[in-house]
């Protein structure tokens, strides 16, 4: 098959990293230059869109095993994005199935809880939209609508039992400070299963790589569900819900949804219809970051291929390389386990002994058995693009 | 979190820019066309118009047909009948399969 990702292939030698204004051209990309933009507080980052603001990282800065805070990517659905003030923020503790509401500061979070941190993947359920063949609207997201980082917080199962989780309960709902422009735009609200906000693994995290969360990561606090997409890790929370009925908001209902029974994952029964399921856990991925379609590397010389692996928690097993066009597959060397929600580093030394096209595609292989698709399972939302990725490279 | 923000005091934010993401969107300028005002009016209400560029390549005439409706319908964008019409128009003719 010839796809649209061979025949940008052409075009793609030319990837550079620039300053803001300049452009950088990437490999296996979106259509058309990428524009670079700088969010305060950010270095520059592939801008998206405008407002709301949705930036993604660079390829170059999904190198280190964690991403800084300052090139970790944002993605806003309303425009409407206030400064808190962490002296007066407040988080609400309450709903139908809450039996003593509590209201906490950052102090209370801070003090009155366990400490908890982890590692985990925050990726975008739309990351790669750009990719996707056919096309479909959508903001253009190339790879980079992802990150790994330290979180660090408290358990939410912890503040839940403090609130008093009735036994009828189904689902927690949270609110974050970001709102839309318009009262008649449906505000961004995401709900959980219950079960997986009792989970210990999931967070309401105050601070991101041992710094507070920046502004554009979810100050002062944000929901981190290890193995989720991003579209539940709900940032500058305000109002957490335990609600004895399934939750029917449009980010719900009507948005983030994937054709049911089509992907692997966590099922949410609770929002399940015969059509239509949320997306809910990462499936296994991996990312080259060492090269671009269109690399040159030198006849006989050293080189390594580096990239990432991740999945939605079981763990990565191996990350297979072919050399051949898919046909034979050699294990990669895999890095230093940073934990089963992060990404793993992986290193493969490539065979630079005969000139010419060097055709190199990367598989992840999860330890639940799960491995990457050669095809996109096509859906209009543009989600859950998994497939094994290849790069053209060139030895001479 | 709800903003109760009317389309007024939005226009005045945007001129102030002050509580808005970005404040260089300014820059995006839409082909010129009978309509462009409206939709740029319209459209930048909630969003930059970056959104029109960046999805040109993919939305035909049906394709924006939908998402006007989109807009309309599930995120409350205040467009009559007759503009959606217009603004339609102005799409179709400008950023259709077009980058």
């Amino acid at each position: 098959m010839t796809s649209r990702r061979d025949l940008l292939l052409a075009a793609a030698g030319g990837w550079l990293l620039g300053g803001a204004g300049r452009r950088a051209l990437a490999a296996d990309a979106v259509p058309g230059a990428d524009e670079l933009g700088t969010l305060a507080g950010k270095k520059p980052l592939i801008r998206r869109s405008w407002r709301p603001p949705n930036y993604e990282t660079q390829l170059a800065d999904l190198v280190p095993a964690y991403t800084p805070n300052d090139v970790f990517f944002v993605r806003y659905h309303l425009a409407v994005i206030p400064e808190i003030d962490v002296d007066t923020w407040r988080l609400k503790v309450g709903g139908s199935g809450a039996q003593k509401p509590l209201v906490l500061t950052l102090h209370d979070l801070k003090h009155d809880y366990e400490r908890v941190s982890l590692a985990a993947v925050n990726q975008c359920s739309g990351n790669r939209r750009g990719l996707f063949t056919p096309r479909v609207p959508g903001v253009q997201w190339g790879h980079g609508a992802l990150g790994n980082a330290e979180w660090s917080g408290v358990r939410l199962r912890d503040v839940l039992k403090r609130a008093g989780v009735a036994a009828d309960a189904v689902e927690v709902v949270f609110d974050g400070a970001d709102g839309p422009v318009l009262a008649a735009t449906p505000d961004f609200l995401k709900s959980i299963p219950l079960e997986r906000a009792l989970d210990e693994n999931t967070l309401i995290a105050f601070e991101m790589n041992g710094h507070a969360l920046p502004h554009w990561n979810g100050a002062p606090a944000r929901l981190v569900v290890p193995g989720w997409t991003g579209t539940y890790w709900v940032k500058h929370l305000t109002e957490i819900r335990i609600e004895t009925t399934p939750f029917d908001g449009f980010w719900m209902k009507g948005a983030y949804r994937i054709p049911t029974g089509a992907f692997p994952g966590a099922r949410f029964k609770s929002q399940e219809t015969p059509e239509t399921t949320p997306i809910t856990e990462i499936l296994v991925n991996s990312l080259i970051t060492s090269h671009v379609s269109g690399a040159h590397l030198k006849h006989g010389a050293k080189a390594e291929l580096a990239g990432k692996a991740w999945d939605a928690g079981a763990g990565i097993a191996a990350v297979e390389i072919s050399s051949d066009g898919r046909q034979s597959w050699q294990p990669a060397e895999l890095g230093r386990d940073l934990g089963r929600f992060a990404w793993r580093e992986f290193r493969y030394r490539l065979d630079t002994s005969r000139s010419g096209p060097l055709l190199v595609a990367v598989r992840a292989r999860s330890r639940d058995g799960a491995v990457q698709p050669d095809k996109l399972t096509f859906n209009p939302a543009g989600y859950h693009d998994n497939i094994v990725q290849t790069v053209n490279l060139e030895v001479g | 979190m709800r903003g109760e923000v009317t389309v007024a005091v939005l226009a005045v934010a945007l001129l102030g820019a002050g509580a808005l993401a970005a404040a260089d969107e300014s820059a995006i300028r839409l082909h010129e066309g009978p309509g462009r005002d409206l939709a740029a009016g319209r459209c930048a209400i909630c969003h930059s118009l970056d959104y029109i560029v960046n999805n040109a390549p993919i939305l035909d005439r049906g394709g924006w047909q939908k998402e006007i409706q989109k807009m309309r319908e599930r995120y409350g964008a205040p467009i009559s009948d007759q503009e959606a019409q217009q603004i339609l128009d102005y799409l179709a003719a400008g950023y259709a399969g077009k980058p």
